[in-house]
């Protein structure tokens, strides 16, 4: 009870520290906004990023260059899981397919997706193509080297009982290989999403488009939008956040965490 | 959270072990045959002249351009360059948070008012506060270092932190009890037994500062760097000096890959459990 009484007020006292810690660290840039060391434009208080936020929200250009950020992100983020899981079951499976794919893949994948910024633009052109792209090729490894991990890590044993209890090598897939690889896919799901947030934001901004959160962002520069540009970084963070937490959490639960593969971690 | 996962790996495939010599001489065809096709579907396309060359060059040219660059100096001149201010970034990064996540670890209320803090700054992309550090740093050298060991620190500190608070309780106790200090507690019971942690968080933030250096380059105009050979070659049509600086950093990286992150696998894969025999 005692125990129980002090862990209460213990967690109780972390949210007011949490509140205050928020609290004095949004004072300390408002103190300095207003104090007038650096010029009001680079420097701009929180009322008016709040206020040109919530301008940009009501005359629905916030909203339109997220639509067009997360069109870019969707498109590449699922093209990724589409070809990578795929290509990591065949990879994982044959050995003919790994041996052929895995060099390039080994290769390939540490060269930061960035850096085929200025060769897509060439390509392809300044836009939404270019965009997708990148996204696409920052987000594929992580799903391709995710999936096949899981796939070679499915317990020998579960596959050798299907066997003997007469699955196909249908059944098997749907029913022990992929469950059982699935924890890695989540993994790879979340880390190329993660891959594909920074990248499109990267993106936006080098092969500039006319919309986008990271275009709004680096254009704003030209015109020391400052309040503009920290206005899309909350919106950006916020997104990052809502998926991270809450469209793969719920991912999570709805599979792996039902289906008993994997424990919440602790809270 | 995000950044205690961002596995990458680095497999090459696996040979039958037959006579040494001759298994040695397979693995390595395996692994040349796939850039050969690959290679070679370039060479085709790029000699049938359905691009113009200048936009898809040969690769006779671009390793022409490659050793040109080489031998004038002005590749290694950007590589070193870009690997400075990865590696300034970057220390900065393990200081800041190395120190900070000890500090978080170890005391209740530094954790209590720092991390909401971390937590509302880390889920933004880096690159989002680019223009934001060009404004108020100005471009080169200060806003690209400062800007890598931002994005970076936050892997450092998180695993740092969970670090500190995995180590065993019981550890602390029996030490304690054997008369330790706090001084030497730390020394002898809390560093080490967070070391791998920490280690694994210098890891992810090397891997993401190296990620975001190349398109801050582009970005902060400095006057060399990998990232802004690339980006100054498209002015000019520079197709070849473009891929030659993709080539450089594609070594850079798995060369960052193969001594740094190889073993990032055993500190995720291995201690969640999930890996059985398998491999």
């Amino acid at each position: 009870m005692i125990a129980a009484e002090f862990r209460a007020s213990a967690s109780l006292r972390s949210i007011r520290r949490a509140v205050i810690a928020l609290l004095a660290a949004g004072a300390a840039y408002e103190l300095v906004a207003r104090s007038g060391l650096f010029p009001p434009v680079l420097f701009p208080a929180i009322p008016a990023v709040l206020g040109t936020l919530s301008d940009m929200l009501a005359d629905g250009t916030m909203l339109a260059h997220t639509a067009s950020t997360l069109f870019r992100v969707l498109v590449g983020f699922g093209a990724a899981i589409l070809i990578g899981t795929p290509l990591g079951v065949l990879m994982a499976r044959f050995q003919p397919v790994e041996r052929f794919f895995m060099p390039l893949v080994t290769a390939l994948m540490p060269i930061p997706s960035f850096s085929l910024v200025p060769l897509f633009m060439l390509w392809f052109g300044i836009g939404d193509l270019t965009t997708i792209l990148i996204v696409f090729y920052a987000a594929t490894f992580p799903m391709i080297i995710n999936t096949w991990t899981g796939v070679r890590a499915v317990n020998p044993l579960w596959l050798r009982a299907a066997g003997a209890m007469g699955a196909d090598e249908k059944a098997l897939f749907r029913k022990v290989i992929i469950p059982g690889a699935f924890p890695f896919i989540i993994t790879g799901i979340r880390q190329a999403f993660l891959r594909a947030w920074i990248a499109v934001v990267g993106a936006e901004m080098i092969a500039a488009s006319d919309w986008g959160l990271g275009w709004v962002i680096f254009d704003a520069k030209e015109f020391l939008n400052t309040d503009v540009m920290m206005a899309s970084i909350v919106v950006i963070g916020f997104l990052g956040f809502v998926f991270e937490r809450l469209v793969f959490g719920a991912l999570e639960r709805a599979t792996v965490l039902r289906w008993g593969m994997m424990r919440q971690a602790r809270g | 959270m995000a950044y205690a996962a961002q596995g990458s790996m680095a497999l090459t495939a696996p040979a039958p072990a037959h006579d040494a010599a001759g298994s040695w001489l397979r693995t390595v065809g395996w692994n040349v045959f796939p850039f050969v096709v690959v290679g070679g579907i370039w060479e085709i396309v790029a000699h049938a002249g359905i691009f113009p060359p200048a936009l898809f060059p040969t690769l006779e040219r671009v390793a022409a351009t490659f050793v040109n660059l080489t031998i004038s100096g002005i590749l290694p001149r950007h590589a070193i360059e870009t690997l400075l201010r990865l590696l300034s970034g970057f220390a900065l990064a393990a200081v800041f948070g190395v120190g900070l996540g000890l500090i978080m670890g170890r005391s209740r209320a530094a954790e209590d008012y720092l991390l909401p803090i971390v937590s509302t700054l880390a889920p933004i992309p880096g690159l989002a506060y680019t223009p934001l550090f060009l404004l108020w740093f100005g471009p080169g050298d200060v806003t690209t270092v400062l800007l890598v060991g931002f994005v970076s620190c936050f892997a450092v500190i998180y695993n740092t932190w969970t670090g500190v608070k995995a180590v065993k309780e019981i550890w602390l106790r029996s030490a304690q009890s054997m008369g330790a200090d706090d001084r030497r507690l730390f020394r002898k019971v809390i560093l080490p037994g967070a070391l791998p942690y920490i280690f694994s968080g210098l890891r992810l933030g090397l891997a993401q500062a190296w990620r975001v250096l190349v398109a801050v380059e582009m970005l902060a105009a400095v006057n060399w760097g990998l990232g802004w050979l690339i980006f100054g070659a498209r002015k000019f049509l520079n197709t070849d000096a473009m891929l030659a600086g993709i080539v450089v950093i594609a070594i850079i990286g798995l060369a960052l890959e193969r001594l740094v992150f190889k073993r990032l696998e055993d500190y995720t894969v291995v201690r969640w459990g999930m890996m059985g025999s398998g491999t």
